[in-house]
């Protein structure tokens, strides 16, 4: 039972910090940049769906929509405003001010949505199911899914999709790319809304289990940021695999050795990991060109 | 991520320095003896505590007011000057020192967070101003060991807190409790009291299980906790980390007695917490519901004056804070009044001989003395729980 619960706890988890790192995986892959306030993202997520369902009574295939694209509008700025002005000047400034950004768009939330967590409920996390012999949320079940699906739909628009292939071509060559008719600033910036949007999904799925409030994010894009260099950030399927792995290891670790071991033991594991295997788990060498 | 918070921090640094020239420049001529006694605050105005913050500055500023309508202080007004720690140690000792050398308070109070006022403690008995502590609960903040000790408290005191809930459990048929507990001095501070009055009825504990602030599921540490016996649960946390505790047991179907210190009444919790609120008894210093005294019914209606948007008891919540705060205001300015100075040591010696006070909590019969600086034992707790998004008092 203990082991059973702990998997279980720790795939939904996972899952969560592995879309999350799933948008760095775009956008690094994209741009070689990443937003550091996906965690921020993932907040904005939570409080737009809180306020659209609960706030407005918006049924939630209406809110959630609505929320993920509030979440894709604030990638969108994030690139245009935090990324676009420093990566034209070839300066690595982008790194502070998306961190800024985030700590902005955080307290901005504190003042207008308020100070006090509160909850979302949902009705696939009021009843618990028994499940494996241990009582669970369906929602606990539904977000690994919900997170593999998306990494391998992720491993499909890259390789198939024009979207795709135009994201790829901007990556192998800018300049060719936009010889070829690719607009590399759309493509670019569609990288970050995709990116800040799989946040949003991931605060959405988070919030009836956890609660709202404006740094709930933080953590967990801390977590995700480990996650996304573990699982090697080039790859998807690596990236959304060390995101499971990481919330199982976290889970097994609180279940086994007790809770004040778990960042010890698990941010050791992740530097052991890192130093058999770089380039994370099924991440490819960077080729320095000279 | 520091970066950004000092440039904020400089500027309203320099707001501040500015506010200080003006007031500075302003009060030419008058004389020194209607220039206001200032007292600081040093609390979370901000972050997932504000609203504790807030309760403070409401019993305060009540008992402030009531102050200066009976004539102030041998004719002096009190002002209160306040500065928001959110919740970190660094930013309330920056905070606590700012309020010490530029404003030159008479006295200070502090906020919710044990680790903050952890970190004021060592400056307020340096520099020998008296630091009242309100809320924070470490047990280690008044008994700091310091040979000249300015920190005095108004509030629950975890060396009590634990006998109570342990008393509490027992008198519920506890045999061999568990303790949940987050991980920070708060939660360790609560770990040595509950074991300490374990010992005292020969018990164990059926284990020690620590949780973070953000940790979504705490099932594997509860199943742990299950695995080992534990008949009772000893929750120690503030109010959203306590919710995922609540949420966890319910997942689990464990349906554990839980006896809490008091973080459940800082917010939501009904909310957060979901159908299984009500179960958790927690401790609270006062309730408005539970004393219908004159008292009660007077501070509440300067309340309801003041602060228009308290209409209900449910707006109160947590009562602890406002009148922790208010009695704690009162308790200073008698000892204002008696040292007839703002001097540290002169404000400190007439805290310590405070000889009574008729207070809101209860009437207060030499509140302090050398040994010690606390106002409140663990006859003056309280049990309670949540019903509606209102903290009812329980029947023991």
């Amino acid at each position: 039972m203990l082991f059973t619960s702990a998997v279980i706890t720790g795939l939904g988890l996972g899952a969560m910090y592995g879309l999350i790192a799933l948008g760095f995986h775009i956008t690094y892959t994209v741009s070689n940049t990443v937003n550091f306030a996906q965690g921020s993202a993932m907040m904005v997520g939570s409080v737009l769906g809180f306020t659209l369902m609960v706030t407005y009574g918006l049924p939630f295939w209406v809110a959630a929509p609505i929320a993920l694209a509030g979440c894709a509008v604030f990638g969108l700025i994030v690139e245009r405003v935090l990324v676009r002005p420093f990566v034209e000047r070839n300066s690595d400034a982008w790194l502070m001010a998306t961190v800024a950004g985030g700590i902005i768009v955080d307290n901005i939330v504190l003042f207008t949505f308020g100070k006090e967590p509160r909850s979302l409920p949902s009705p696939l996390a009021t009843n618990s199911i028994e499940f494996l012999g241990t009582g669970v949320y369906p929602l606990q079940l539904i977000i690994p899914v919900v997170g593999l699906c998306v990494a391998v739909a992720l491993q499909i628009i890259f390789r198939r999709t024009h979207l795709g292939k135009a994201l790829l071509a901007v990556v192998q060559n800018r300049d060719a790319a936009r010889l070829m008719g690719i607009n590399a600033k759309v493509v670019v910036a569609s990288a970050f809304a995709i990116s800040t949007a799989l946040a949003g999904l991931a605060g959405l799925l988070i919030a009836p289990l956890f609660s709202v409030y404006s740094d709930m994010g933080t953590l967990f894009g801390l977590k995700a940021f480990a996650v996304a260099i573990l699982g090697g950030i080039t790859s998807a399927s690596g990236v959304m695999i060390a995101g499971l792995l990481y919330g199982v290891v976290e889970a097994l670790v609180t279940a086994y050795l007790g809770s004040s071991y778990t960042q010890i033991v698990v941010f050791t594991v992740i530097i052991l990991a890192l130093a058999l295997r770089p380039n994370g788990l099924l991440g490819r060498a960077a080729v320095n060109k000279v | 991520m520091k970066i950004m918070k000092s440039v904020l921090r400089r500027r309203t640094f320099l707001s501040g320095a500015f506010a200080v020239g003006l007031a500075a420049a302003a009060p030419f001529g008058t004389a020194s003896a209607q220039e206001p006694i200032k007292v600081g605050l040093v609390a979370a105005l901000s972050g997932q505590s504000a609203k504790s913050g807030e309760a403070i500055t409401r019993g305060l500023s009540i008992a402030i007011d009531e102050i200066n309508a009976a004539g102030g202080i041998n004719g002096r007004k009190i002002e209160l000057i306040s500065r928001d720690d959110e919740s970190n140690p660094g930013k309330g000792l920056l905070a606590a020192r700012e309020l010490v050398q530029r404003e030159k308070v008479a006295a200070m109070f502090g906020g919710l967070d044990t680790p903050v006022s952890l970190a004021i403690v060592p400056f307020a008995n340096q520099s020998k101003v008296p630091f009242v502590g309100v809320w924070a609960a470490g047990t280690n903040i008044t008994r700091n060991g310091a040979a000249d000790n300015y920190v005095f408290r108004v509030s629950a005191v975890d060396a009590y807190v634990g006998e109570a809930l342990v008393d509490y459990a027992i008198k519920h048929g506890a045999k061999k409790p568990g303790m949940i507990l987050i991980n920070n001095p708060w939660g360790e501070s609560n770990e040595h009291a509950l074991h300490d009055a374990l010992k005292k009825h020969n018990m164990t504990a059926a284990g020690v299980e620590k949780f973070q602030d953000a940790d979504v599921d705490v099932v594997p540490q509860l199943t742990r906790l299950k695995q080992a016996g534990a008949d009772t649960l000893f929750l120690v946390a503030n109010v959203a980390p306590s919710s995922q505790v609540v949420k966890s047991l319910e997942r689990m179907g464990w349906n554990v007695p839980i006896v809490s210190h008091w973080g459940p009444a800082g917010g939501r919790f009904t909310e957060l917490a979901g159908p299984r609120s009500a179960d958790v008894h927690f401790i609270q210093t006062f309730l408005f519901s539970d004393k219908q005294s004159a008292k009660a019914n007077d501070v509440l209606a300067k309340l309801k004056a003041k602060y228009p948007a308290i209409k209900t008891l449910a707006d109160v919540t947590p009562a602890v804070g406002i009148a922790n705060a208010y009695d704690a205001m009162h308790l200073v300015g008698l000892a204002l009044k008696k040292a007839g100075s703002t001097d540290g040591k002169a404000v400190r010696d007439a805290l310590l001989a405070i000889d009574k006070y008729d207070g809101l909590i209860k009437t207060y019969e030499k509140p302090f003395t050398a040994q010690n600086h606390d106002a409140l034992g663990p006859k003056d707790y309280v049990f309670a729980h949540f019903v509606k998004g209102e903290i009812l008092p329980l029947t023991q």
